[in-house]
C-alpha cells in the first residue's frame, strides 16, 4: 500500500509536468490563427551566410503575412527534406540533382532565380601555381599532380556537387587521397578550415566575399564557364503530401521572381563589398547566363 | 588575440546599447532552457526519488540506465526528436518541428536524466535511519518524502544547476529541432554557430560572453538559495 501511495505522488507530478508541456503546445496552436501560415523553406547555407535572406524574407513576410521558417542546410539535405515532404519550398543550387527531382515528380515549378559563380581559392603563396589557369579542371589536375592540400565540403551541398562534377571532368578520383580532405561543414566553416590549413578549395563567390576579411585565401581561378553557380526555386508538390503548404510555397516562389525581390538581389552586397553577390535572373534561360 | 578584444568590446556594446535582437535571443535562451529545466526537475526528482526509495528487481539495471542517460549526446536526442515530430513522423500532427516548443522537449529530454541521476544519488545518500525514524514518529509516506527532498536540498539544487547548464550550453539538438530561425527559435548557442559560419567572429565571441554571463547569473542565484542558512 505504501509503495502504491508513493507511486501515486509520482504519477501526479509526472501528470502535472505533462500538462505543462501540452499547455505549451496548445498555446502555440492558438497563436497561429490563419491556417497554414507557416512555410518551411529549405535552402543552401550560402543564401543565409551571405545575409541575402535576412533582407528578402522580412519583406515577403510583411507583404503576405506568411511566416517563413528558413532551414539553412546544404542543397543536398534541402532537397532530401523536400523529397520527404518535410519542406514546402526549396531555394537550391545543384542543377543536375534538381532536374532529377523534377523528373521524378518530387518537385514542381522549377524557376531560375539568380546566379553568381564559383571560384577556386587558396593561400596567397599558391604552392602549385594554379593562378591564372583558365580551365578549372586543369587547375584541379595541377593540384592533384602536386599533391597540394584540397579541402572539400564533403556534405552533398550544391558546391560539393559542382566540385565532384569538376573532378569527374579531370578523370581523377580524389576520394581517399592524402591531399584531399572533406570537412562535412558549411561553406563558411570550410573556408575557415582551408584558410587555417593553407589548402585550396572551391567556394561560391558570395560566401567568399562575405568572409574575406577574416580569412587568408585569395581567388586563384575564376571566370570559367563551368564555374557558374545557378540558384533555382522549386516547390514541393502539395498533392503528394497533404501537410505541405502549397499555397505558401507558391507565394514565396512568386515573390522570389517578382521585380521587387529581383531588385533587392541586384543591389545586395554592393554597399558592403563593392560588388553584388548575386545576379538576378528571373525569366532568363540558363543557357544565356554569364554571357 | 585582437579578435578576442574586439569580441569583448562588441559584447559590451551590444549589452549597453540594449541591442533588441541580442536581448531577444538571450531572453529566448533563458525561457527555453528554464522551462526545460523546470520540466526535467519535476520528472527527474520524482522518478529519481521513487527509484531511490524502493527496492525492486532490476534496480541496478535501472540506475545504470539513468546514469548512462546523464551523458546522453544532445545530437542523438535532436535526431530522435526530429524524426518523431516530422510531418511524416508519429507526432507530426502536432506541427511543432522548428518551434521553441520542440526545443523545450528536446532540452527536457537531455536534462531529465541529469536531474534524475543526481537526485537519486542524493536521496540514497541520506542516512537510512532518518526514514525509519520519521515513519515511527507517525509521518505519512508523503510527508517523509517531502522531508527527504528538503534534506537533500544542496545536491538537488546542484542537480538543477547541472541540468540547466547542460541545456543552455547545448547546440546540437537545438539547431536540429529549432532550425535557428531568426527572431523565433534562434538562441545564444545556435546564433554563435551561425555567426562563426558567417565569419563574424566578433559577434560570435560577444554572444559567447553573454552566454557565460547568463549562466553565471543563474548559477549565482541558485547558489544563494543553496547556501542559505537553514532555519533552525
Amino acid at each position: 500500500m505504501k509503495r502504491m501511495r508513493n507511486m501515486k505522488t509520482v504519477f501526479a507530478v509526472v501528470a502535472a509536468a505533462l500538462l505543462l508541456v501540452s499547455g505549451a503546445s496548445m498555446a502555440q496552436a492558438a497563436k497561429k490563427a490563419p491556417a497554414q501560415k507557416n512555410i518551411i523553406l529549405t535552402t543552401t547555407t550560402s543564401t543565409q551566410d551571405s545575409g541575402l535572406l535576412d533582407v528578402l524574407i522580412p519583406n515577403f513576410e510583411k507583404k503576405t503575412g506568411y511566416f517563413v521558417k528558413t532551414i539553412a542546410v546544404g542543397s543536398g539535405q534541402a532537397m532530401a527534406m523536400g523529397r520527404k515532404g518535410e519542406s514546402d519550398v526549396m531555394l537550391v543550387h545543384s542543377p543536375d540533382a534538381e532536374i532529377k527531382m523534377v523528373e521524378e515528380g518530387f518537385a514542381v515549378n522549377r524557376r531560375l532565380i539568380m546566379h553568381n559563380d564559383f571560384i577556386i581559392v587558396g593561400p596567397a603563396e599558391d604552392p602549385v601555381k594554379i593562378k591564372g589557369i583558365k580551365a578549372s579542371a586543369d587547375a584541379l589536375k595541377t593540384i592533384a599532380a602536386g599533391n597540394a592540400l584540397f579541402i572539400s565540403r564533403g556534405d552533398n551541398s550544391g558546391t560539393h556537387a559542382k566540385e565532384k562534377a569538376l573532378w569527374k571532368q579531370t578523370g581523377i578520383d580524389p576520394a581517399g587521397q592524402r591531399w584531399y580532405q572533406e570537412t562535412g561543414l558549411g561553406m563558411g566553416q570550410t573556408l575557415n578550415v582551408a584558410s587555417e590549413k593553407k589548402g585550396y578549395t572551391l567556394a561560391d563567390r558570395g560566401t567568399y566575399l562575405a568572409l574575406k576579411k577574416n580569412i587568408a585565401l585569395e581567388i586563384l581561378v575564376e571566370g570559367d564557364a563551368s564555374l557558374l553557380n545557378i540558384y533555382h526555386v522549386m516547390e514541393v508538390p502539395a498533392d503528394k503530401w497533404p501537410k505541405v503548404n502549397g499555397e505558401g510555397a507558391r507565394a514565396f516562389a512568386d515573390f522570389m521572381v517578382s521585380k521587387e525581390a529581383q531588385d533587392v538581389i541586384k543591389t545586395f552586397g554592393v554597399d558592403k563589398f563593392g560588388a553584388p553577390l548575386f545576379f538576378p535572373d528571373a525569366g532568363k534561360k540558363v543557357e544565356d547566363l554569364g554571357k | 588575440m585582437d579578435i578576442f578584444l574586439q569580441g569583448i568590446i562588441k559584447a559590451i556594446e551590444l549589452l549597453i546599447t540594449f541591442d533588441t535582437e541580442v536581448l531577444g535571443i538571450t531572453w529566448l535562451s533563458l525561457k527555453i532552457s528554464g522551462t526545460a529545466t523546470f520540466i526535467s526537475l519535476f520528472i527527474g526528482v520524482s522518478i529519481g526519488t521513487a527509484v531511490a526509495l524502493n527496492d525492486f528487481f532490476g534496480k541496478r539495471v535501472v540506475i545504470s540506465i539513468i546514469n548512462t542517460g546523464m551523458g546522453l549526446p544532445p545530437v542523438v536526442v535532436g535526431l530522435f526528436v526530429t524524426m518523431m515530430i516530422w510531418r511524416s513522423g508519429p507526432f507530426g500532427f502536432l506541427e511543432i518541428l522548428y518551434t521553441p516548443y520542440a526545443m523545450i522537449i528536446a532540452q527536457a529530454i537531455i536534462a531529465t536524466p541529469i536531474v534524475m541521476g543526481i537526485s537519486l544519488a542524493a536521496i540514497q545518500n541520506l542516512p537510512p535511519n532518518l526514514r525509519l525514524q520519521m515513519l515511527t514518529l507517525g509521518a505519512s509516506r508523503l510527508q517523509m518524502v517531502w522531508v527527504l527532498v528538503k534534506e537533500s536540498r544542496l545536491p538537488l539544487l546542484a542537480a538543477v544547476m547541472a541540468g540547466f547548464g547542460g541545456v543552455i550550453s547545448e547546440v546540437g539538438a537545438s539547431i536540429m529541432v529549432g532550425g535557428n530561425i531568426k527572431g523565433y527559435s534562434r538562441v545564444l548557442t545556435t546564433a554563435t554557430v551561425m555567426e562563426t559560419g558567417k565569419g563574424n567572429f566578433d559577434i560570435a565571441i560577444a554572444l559567447s560572453i553573454i552566454l557565460l554571463l547568463l549562466a553565471f547569473i543563474i548559477n549565482f542565484m541558485l547558489t544563494q538559495i543553496q547556501q542559505r542558512q537553514r532555519p533552525q
